[in-house]
């Protein structure tokens, strides 16, 4: 019996051996795992990056090769004022939502973070509107902020009667910005929400004890132990949410389109409107550029500012 | 209330404060009340959603003898229109083609290089960690020129397979980084058994470390299938034939046409376009989670 397996059993471990050896080298291991990985990012993420800006110093358009222009696409989009307009607007726009953003989500997280009933179910509940295709929940906004069959007009003029007329979401300027950005929020709380609620459940119990036995008040254990202790992934969280709000395109697409008048016309969407179906591909491509300095500017200020504790405490590189 | 009338009483001693903490009124308001306002807030737009998409349409523009928010005679018009009269099917074909390929597409690169940056340990392999976690802040709105004349130079332009080739752009940083903390929690004495056993690299990798990584590439696999079903900016470039858009984009662009909107067939396709996406998020949200919070953990 011992005599017929063992041939057997040199031959299986000979077989494989060229391939399996192969395979061990670990150099040819590591460029085959990363293969394809490092393939598709390189040639549909690097290299769109040094096109688009490429293409940002170029005259462009579909259909025509561009030549180089210098600076002149930058210079022409300092004198436009719907540039001006979009960065203003991109500006408030993030500001104003992360700002709402975080506060009402760490409010809800630390609502959530307390026992409760169905705690699992009501997890999912709240992270319902992050999941659902923001263009789908856009166009319930749309309709919720219609001129004529506004359900929140309906509220307050026929039901409440504090108003004689309908409320004009977004049919004028201002009112529009803020609805879009209420509609971004809307979007953006359950993210942070549960986001933080992670970074509170891992806060240590005993810490609220010990605070609790020196006669603390709930403000100072929010100011002195939960808001230190979730810093760090506070950083983490706003960077991508300011990253993301800024160069939020669906949902303003989706409910105005830019309008009315190019009011609340972010980068993002500017960019689309003159890159696209306006066919000055060079233009667009220098509108989405000058998105860049905005956006690395944040993320500097979000990372140094917010993450500076972590490192001075120097809990690991991770 | 009888609590709140007596917690003067005790707060002056200071250390019950406990006690009132827990008080039953007082939790109401401080909790359950503003938790019922979010929940309420958050949930709405989707009770609108679905009460507008099975209203006839003579209650959905007469506020005056209907509650609007209440279905007096409920109709399923606007659903059979939309899977009738529309090429809503077939979108939905696409964006489901399109989603399952491109996660497909990008959970296997991002399984490799995971593995190979978490348990191959090489020169520089937290470098080309960092440099894939860089890669998921570039946001597609500065990507979406350059690529729209790439697409258009390779000859993609209006085929789906432009939106499967570019999606992994996004999903696979987000993937590879949620994998990589996830094989952080395999212990590597596992694999240094096998190695001792006489395995070789490969069979480490589909006998002990994927079995093991399965519920990390089920949430992976769950987040890059809702990430490219809500993807739009791209299809929106990329796709110019009716037939071919993903679900987000032909909703918007094919269904509103002219002056009128047809509230009913608009809601009625955001419903059915939210629900797919709706139910596999539903199976697998424990998953989700876990796997959110974890890796924002990291």
């Amino acid at each position: 019996m011992s005599a017929s397996t063992h041939p057997r059993w040199v031959r299986e471990k000979r077989d494989p051996s060229w391939l399996a050896r192969l395979l061990d080298w670990k150099p040819l291991l590591v460029v085959a795992c990363l293969a394809p990985a490092v393939g598709l990012l390189l040639v549909f993420l690097t290299y769109p990056l040094g096109l688009g800006i490429w293409l940002a110093f170029t005259d462009t358009t579909i259909g025509r090769a561009g030549v180089w222009v210098g600076l002149e696409n930058f210079e022409y989009l300092l004198e436009d004022r719907l540039w001006w307009n979009a960065v203003f607007y991109s500006v408030f726009y993030t500001g104003v939502a992360t700002l709402l953003k975080f506060g009402l989500g760490l409010w809800l997280a630390l609502l959530l973070n307390h026992h409760l009933p169905f705690k699992s179910i009501l997890r999912a509940i709240i992270l319902l509107p992050w999941i659902v295709p923001t263009v789908l929940s856009a166009i319930a906004f749309w309709w919720i902020y219609d001129p004529q069959f506004s359900i929140i007009s309906y509220v307050f003029v026929d039901m409440l009667g504090w108003r004689t007329t309908n409320i004009d979401f977004i049919g004028s300027a201002w009112p529009a910005r803020w609805s879009l950005i209420a509609a971004n929020v809307w979007r953006g709380i359950p993210f942070v929400a549960i986001s933080l609620l992670a970074g509170l459940q891992t806060i240590s119990p005993s810490l609220y004890e010990a605070a609790l036995l020196d006669g603390s008040t709930g403000w100072q254990r929010f100011r002195y132990i939960t808001f230190p202790m979730l810093l760090p992934i506070l950083a983490i969280v706003m960077t991508f949410s300011i990253i993301f709000t800024f160069t939020d395109f669906q949902l303003v697409y989706a409910i105005t389109r830019g309008g009315p008048v190019n009011s609340t016309q972010l980068l993002a969407t500017l960019a689309f409107q003159r890159g696209i179906p306006g066919g000055q591909l060079g233009e667009g491509a220098a509108i989405a550029v000058s998105m860049i300095p905005f956006l690395v500017a944040a993320t500097l200020f979000s990372y140094f500012a917010l993450a500076r504790r972590k490192w001075q405490q120097g809990e690991g590189n991770d | 209330m009888t609590d709140a009338a007596t917690n003067p009483a005790n707060t002056a001693t200071a250390a019950p404060e406990m006690l009132s903490w827990d008080s039953r009124g007082r939790r109401m308001v401080t909790i359950y009340l503003p938790l019922a306002c979010f929940v309420f807030i958050l949930l709405f737009p989707f009770y609108w959603m679905g009460v507008t998409a099975f209203k006839p349409n003579a209650e959905l523009y007469d506020f005056k003898t209907y509650n609007p928010f209440l279905i007096a005679k409920p109709t399923f018009d606007h659903i059979h229109h939309l899977l009738f009269n529309t090429a809503y099917p077939r979108w939905l074909v696409t964006t489901m083609t399109v989603a399952i390929c491109s996660t497909i597409l990008s959970l296997f690169a991002s399984t490799l290089a995971a593995y190979a940056i978490q348990r191959l340990r090489f020169r520089g392999s937290q470098y080309v960690g960092l440099a894939i976690y860089l890669a998921y802040l570039v946001p597609p709105s500065i990507l979406f020129i350059p690529l729209a004349t790439m697409v258009y130079r390779f000859g993609l332009f209006d085929s789906p397979l432009a939106l499967i080739l570019t999606y992994p752009t996004f999903l696979i940083p987000f993937c590879t980084w949620l994998l990589i903390g996830y094989f952080k929690s395999i212990p590597y004495e596992l694999e240094e058994c096998a190695l001792i056993d006489g395995a070789s690299r490969l069979q480490i990798l589909t006998q002990i470390t994927l079995p093991l990584a399965v519920p990390g590439l089920i949430s992976a696999g769950i987040f890059s299938f809702t990430l490219s079903w809500n993807e739009f900016i791209y299809a929106l470039a990329f796709i110019q034939s009716s037939e071919k858009k993903t679900v987000p984009v032909a909703i918007l662009t094919e269904l509103v046409s002219g002056d009128v909107y047809q509230w009913g067939a608009l809601m009625a396709g955001s419903l059915l376009g939210s629900l797919p996406v709706a139910i596999f998020y539903s199976f697998f949200v424990d998953y989700y989670v876990s796997s959110l919070t974890g890796a924002v953990k990291e």
